[in-house]
């Protein structure tokens, strides 16, 4: 009997879904830009978002990190449960915040060094032996494809590098949070394809150890890489399933194959 | 050829831009007339005054004669002192409403009253000193209350300099860092303030040279006349460089005509030296822009 309670525990343990959104809405002012959006994301699955732009996948994400407390003008209804824990009670908005990892299209490199772009999360849990410091720049700076390029110079400003460059600065940074959950919007936006194919690789392996919402404009980059996929359309969720699935035109709504073969958006 | 030759209407727009480069520049030599004006006529008529000894001795013969020591001496200590109360107080303030305070009534009346404290005559602030600090505090006519009238007299300009800075700090910076859980206070310790830290210099050396120069806001409440001694401590009286010009110049009979021209200019290049470091600074700054 025991230790069936005990099985039931961890089943509903491992269960809970990482993410979980319920009657999400999302305005700035009077305008709404994402409605309904009814979704769970699982523990250690890559779950992509495609769609049009202005479709409300940036707000979406902006939420999830309940970054609405920066802008007076965002709010928004409904709940956002992240581990179970509704998102919108959290006192300790500082807590989610370094356990969810975010990667926006517009890269922003910090005016410190490249070393210390990578280091300011951990130095800011409390990491302060430069042993430790230095594999975890090293380690991050590896897996966003940036290392080799910047290894020779990691004393130089981060805000000075390249676009491409400090986009895969910013996912390394975002990565010495060691989240829980990565969120990448459009993170190949400036990047070469090669090296995208290399974040790509390295995002299948990272999978092992968190979640990653993955909000892309290229369907096939989501096809490559999500387990399942939402497609975001207008400020609507019109469509969410197994990746492959959608591909195969196994879908509920018309619109979801027409953007998938790219005949509108 | 043909396109490149010069048609009337060129030929028009070439003669009116000349004319207005010629007008703005005559209007900027205007402005640096009286500059010239006033340094060389000090120069001229005070410059063989000034050597070693003008600066390290004190005054004789009814001021009529000897140097400026004690007047020297005085400044450097009531400028410290200004500096000591106002840059901490300004700089906590800029902080606040800059990083922490929210988009309300509130804070901008705050930011109301700061603009009016720069707009109050320095008579004002002198007569608030003598009753605030040296009757209310019991501070006496003292170092100490100069100081005080002076630092909150030159407040705004901390103010204002600082928190110019830090909002020249780019949000996206904090939004980055808050992001990452960081705290508003980690992310003003180590993004914000090490990019801003040169613009406060800046507003800290130009409320330098304003209090050097100051002479109402001091004559009630610290500076004295004639001391034949130097301040032992922030309670004591003490002589400063811009009541002794305005003693030796219409106060004291006999005094040869060179010895206030030598005050006045030992007094306008301290602040040409500290207005030449400031802007130093701000080219140092622009040198090294980071984003």
């Amino acid at each position: 009997m025991v230790s069936t309670a005990e099985n039931m525990e961890t089943t509903a343990v491992q269960e809970t879904p990482k993410l979980k959104v319920s009657n999400l809405a999302i305005s700035y002012g009077d305008t709404t830009v994402l409605k309904d959006i009814n979704l769970e994301v699982k523990t250690n699955e890559i779950f992509g978002i495609i769609g049009p732009a202005n479709s409300g996948k940036t707000s979406f994400l902006k939420v999830l990190n309940r970054m609405d407390t920066f802008n007076s003008n965002m709010s928004f209804e409904g709940d956002a449960f992240f581990n179970g824990l509704n998102t919108r009670d959290l006192r300790n908005l500082y807590a989610l915040r370094s356990r969810v990892g975010v990667v926006f299209p517009l890269p922003v490199g910090l005016p410190l060094t490249i070393y210390e772009n990578v280091a300011l999360s951990p130095r800011l849990r409390g990491v302060k032996s430069k042993e430790d410091l230095d594999i975890i720049v090293e380690r991050c700076l590896m897996r966003a494809a940036l290392w080799d390029e910047v290894k020779d110079r990691l004393n130089s400003l981060g805000s000075l590098l390249s676009g491409g460059q400090q986009q895969r600065l910013t996912i390394a940074r975002a990565l010495s949070q060691e989240p829980e959950l990565l969120m990448l919007d459009e993170f190949s936006i400036a990047v070469d394809p090669v090296t995208t194919m290399r974040i790509e690789d390295v995002l299948k392996e990272l999978k092992q150890e968190m979640t990653i919402i993955l909000v892309t404009n290229l369907v096939q980059q989501a096809r490559r890489l999500a387990d399942r996929t939402a497609f975001f359309l207008n400020g609507e969720c019109v469509e969410i399933g197994d990746t492959e699935e959608l591909f195969t035109g196994n879908v509920k709504d018309e619109r979801t194959i027409g953007y998938i073969e790219g005949k509108f958006g | 050829m043909e396109m490149f030759s010069e048609s009337l209407l060129n030929k028009k727009n070439k003669r009116i831009q000349s004319l207005y480069r010629s007008l703005f520049m005559m209007m900027t030599l205007l402005l640096i007339l009286p500059v010239l004006v006033i340094l060389s006529t000090l120069i001229y008529k005070g410059g063989s005054i000034i050597s070693v000894d003008f600066l390290l001795t004190d005054p004789i013969n009814g001021m009529t004669a000897g140097g400026i020591f004690p007047a020297l001496f005085g400044t450097v200590w009531i400028v410290t002192v200004a500096l000591i109360a106002s840059v901490p107080l300004g700089v906590a303030a800029a902080i606040y409403l800059s990083e922490y305070a929210g988009d309300n009534w509130f804070t901008r009346a705050i930011n109301l009253a700061i603009i009016n404290l720069a707009g109050v005559p320095s008579i004002v602030h002198a007569l608030f000193g003598v009753g605030a600090f040296v009757i209310f505090f019991g501070f006496g006519t003292s170092i100490l209350s100069a100081s005080l009238t002076l630092a909150i007299m030159t407040l705004p300009v901390v103010i204002v300099a600082t928190k110019e800075s830090l909002e020249a700090v780019p949000i996206a910076f904090r939004e980055a860092c808050w992001n990452m859980g960081a705290t508003r206070w980690q992310t003003i310790r180590r993004v914000v303030l090490p990019n801003a830290v040169s613009g406060i210099l800046t507003g800290v050396i130009l409320e330098v040279s304003r209090t050097t120069g100051e002479t109402a806001p001091i004559m009630f409440t610290g500076a004295a006349f004639f001391l034949p001694f130097l301040p032992q401590s922030v309670f004591d009286q003490t002589m400063a460089m811009s009541l002794h010009l305005f003693v030796v110049s219409t106060q004291v009979p006999n005094v040869p005509d060179a010895l206030p021209y030598g005050v006045a200019l030992v007094l306008i290049a301290m602040v040409l030296i500290m207005n030449s470091i400031s802007i130093a600074f701000r080219m140092h700054l622009r040198g090294k822009k980071k984003w």
